[in-house]
């Protein structure tokens, strides 16, 4: 058993805005192991984003607040951490790789300089060292010509070049986590298996551990070991990555594996959406946040939100029914709807 | 509907494409403008689109798909080549013709939040058209058929009178498909129709896109960049590299016999949401990205990037031609 590196317990963060209280991420615990990969699942406003910025508290504030929990990062707790002392994690011992490559760099700055300045801020080092750093870093990333190409801008990069920087300034502390914020929506999918490519191998060759935060259960299926899924700022069931493909516990979690096409279905069948809207994160909530699109719905979801519990070895989830039953009544409406 | 409905399943063609070609010209000077190049966005297409299919568009980002649907609608006018809708030659209508072909064929876009006037209600919206080609004869018959419109795409009569703002991303995009109905069109393009919406909700619109082609004998262009949703909707899938058609095939035996590298590097990299499959598959990695459309590759557009390039394929330019039983392919492996 490898040693946990992050803690995550009943993490809350709200925004108070004109319209009212954003409910935005409401009590969340996890861990993440050193040298792990976790995938966060969840489509927007699921609260997976706000989350993981609440780790290091990058959350704006007014009108952002984190209201409670405690983020333990190998053994230090972040959530008292001054926030002087807190900007010696970020960016060194904690990086974050921002979902578009386009907008995250700065555009009248060279790329050289928007490395070198984590590493002489972090690593002390002085301008020579840190150039001679981050040609290594550009080279390691899979950057062509590395050394001449340091003093371009980030307009002269395509894309998936300028995701490879923002990678490259990821890792350029040596980091012991590292969380990517969908790094690859943006780009297309061959490029999108350059990068997953990447990370993967520099995961192994540097062993660090990464937060990896999708909408995408292909990509989550290929490179995660456990997985996170949320909805409406909880999480609504965590297992690992096989577990959760072969058997998920969570009717939402289902409904999401039935209603995307798949890329080897053999014959076209009839896609199974999930009816209604995601929920709207001002409501106060009371009852399971599921509820309103579930097609199992019990009186009891109704008047309690459950807790998330084992379900199985290393299986969470936050559902009142039992599995079974759902599975029953599934198969039993699937047979009828082909008679 | 009524004209539609004559499909016979023999496979009447309803549109045909011959060397389609888009470029956009790049000009030098503020007062005097020349041209100094071109961007050939979409560069010899050859292709038919049989009444009542769906043909999938796939290619990544920049490849011309989009514009390749745009240029069929003449909102662009192509550079050189024909495009024959129901008989009639669309690169040489113009004015009020042309709109009366319009009737014909509509497109569905891409983002459901910038395609809708966010000043008028969604009755006015789904109701332009009808005005536009003088389709309602009187304020009633004009009501009822907005009332009918929204219905057949799932929204709530009701809600003629809100604003595009109080409606979610996947029921935007129901109002999109609604005002293209509006005229009763035989043809419709759709422009990346759910890449925009939530996972959750695509399958919706994939479904509501479904029933209505076969409820109302509908063709459509399906462009998308994700091939799996492009694999489920589609009955022939066209797939675009820089420009051009590199493959087009009936969907199964694209996927399972890919005979152009681009098709099978560009099907080997989407993910499937299986663990246990992805654990198994091989991954076929490109190097590199794009090049750029303004000057592409001599000989084969694919070249600077295919793992399985000649020396050949850097001089000469592949023919796209059948490899058997429909099966179309631009690329020199396929001549042994």
């Amino acid at each position: 058993m490898s040693k946990t590196l992050l803690n995550v317990r009943d993490l809350e963060t709200k925004f108070f805005t004109q319209d009212g209280v954003v409910h935005a991420v409401n009590g969340i615990s996890y861990h993440v192991d050193e040298g792990e990969t976790v995938a966060i699942v969840g489509e927007s406003g699921s609260g997976k984003s706000v989350g993981v910025m609440s780790l290091i508290r990058l959350i704006a504030s007014p009108p952002g607040k984190i209201v409670n929990g405690s983020v333990v990062f190998d053994g230090q707790e972040l959530m008292d951490l001054a926030e002087e002392d807190l900007r010696h994690i970020r960016g060194n011992r904690i990086a974050m790789i921002f979902q578009d490559p386009m907008t995250s760099l700065n555009p009248v700055l060279t790329i050289g300089r928007q490395i070198t300045e984590s590493l002489e801020l972090h690593m002390s080092m002085n301008r020579n060292q840190s150039r001679e750093r981050a040609i290594e870093l550009l080279d390691l990333v899979g950057i062509p010509a590395a050394a001449s190409r340091l003093d371009d801008y980030p307009h002269q990069f395509s894309g998936g070049m300028r995701q490879r920087v923002m990678i490259a300034m990821g890792l350029s502390c040596n980091p012991q986590l590292l969380i990517a914020d969908e790094p690859t929506t943006a780009l297309d999918v061959t490029i999108q298996a350059q990068i997953i490519d990447l990370v993967d191998r520099l995961r192994k060759e540097l062993g660090m551990a990464i937060i990896w935060i999708t909408h995408d259960l292909g990509v989550v299926a290929g490179m995660a070991e456990r997985v996170i899924v949320m909805y409406a700022g909880f999480i609504i069931e965590a297992a690992t990555v096989n577990d959760l493909y072969a058997q998920p516990h969570h009717p939402y979690t289902l409904g999401l594996l039935r209603s995307i096409p798949r890329l080897d279905e053999a014959h076209k069948e009839r896609l199974v959406p999930i009816d209604g809207l995601p929920p709207d994160l001002l409501d106060e909530p009371s009852h399971c946040p599921f509820a309103p699109r579930c097609e199992f719905v019990i009186e009891k979801c109704w008047q309690e939100n459950p807790p998330l519990e084992t379900v199985a070895d290393d299986h969470l989830s936050a559902c009142w029914r039992d599995i079974s039953e759902i599975r029953l009544e599934l198969d039993a409406g699937l047979a009828g709807g082909a008679a | 509907m009524s004209e539609a409905a004559n499909m016979n399943g023999s496979g009447e063609v309803l549109l045909e494409v011959r060397d389609l070609k888009m470029h956009f010209p790049i000009t030098r000077g503020i007062l005097i403008q020349r041209q100094v190049g071109s961007i050939r966005a979409v560069d010899g297409l050859d292709f038919d689109l049989i009444r009542g299919e769906t043909l999938g568009l796939v290619g990544e980002s920049g490849c011309g798909k989009s514009t390749t649907g745009r240029a069929i609608l003449q909102l662009h006018r192509p550079t050189a080549g024909s495009v024959r809708f129901e008989g009639v030659e669309l690169t040489e209508t113009s004015g009020p013709n042309l709109r009366q072909m319009r009737r014909r064929m509509q497109m569905i876009f891409q983002d459901p939040y910038a395609s809708l006037n966010p000043r008028m209600t969604v009755g006015s919206i789904v109701g332009e058209p009808l005005d536009v080609h003088q389709l309602g004869n009187s304020k009633t018959d004009r009501q009822e058929r907005v009332r009918e419109l929204l219905e057949i795409v799932g929204l709530n009569p009701y809600f003629v009178n809100r604003y595009p703002h109080e409606f979610s991303g996947g029921q935007r995009q129901r109002i999109g498909v609604a005002r293209a109905l509006a005229v009763n069109p035989s043809f419709i393009v759709c422009d990346e129709p759910i890449s925009a919406l939530d996972v959750s909700i695509q399958a919706q619109v994939i479904n509501l896109l479904e029933d209505l082609q076969r409820e109302l004998q509908l063709t459509y262009l399906f462009i998308a960049h994700d091939l799996s949703v492009v694999r489920h909707i589609s009955d022939r899938i066209a797939v675009m590299y820089l420009g051009k058609i590199v493959e087009l095939a009936e969907r199964t035996e694209l996927y399972e016999n890919p005979s152009h590298p681009y098709t099978e590097a560009l099907l080997s990299a989407v993910p499937v949401p299986d663990p246990v499959v992805e654990a198994k598959r091989q991954r076929i990695i490109l190097e590199g990205d794009v090049p750029n459309p303004a000057s592409p590759p001599t000989g084969c557009n694919f070249s600077t990037r295919c793992p399985k390039a000649m020396d050949r394929c850097f001089q000469e330019e592949p023919e796209f031609r059948d490899v058997g039983d429909g099966h179309y392919a631009a690329c020199f492996l396929n001549e042994e």
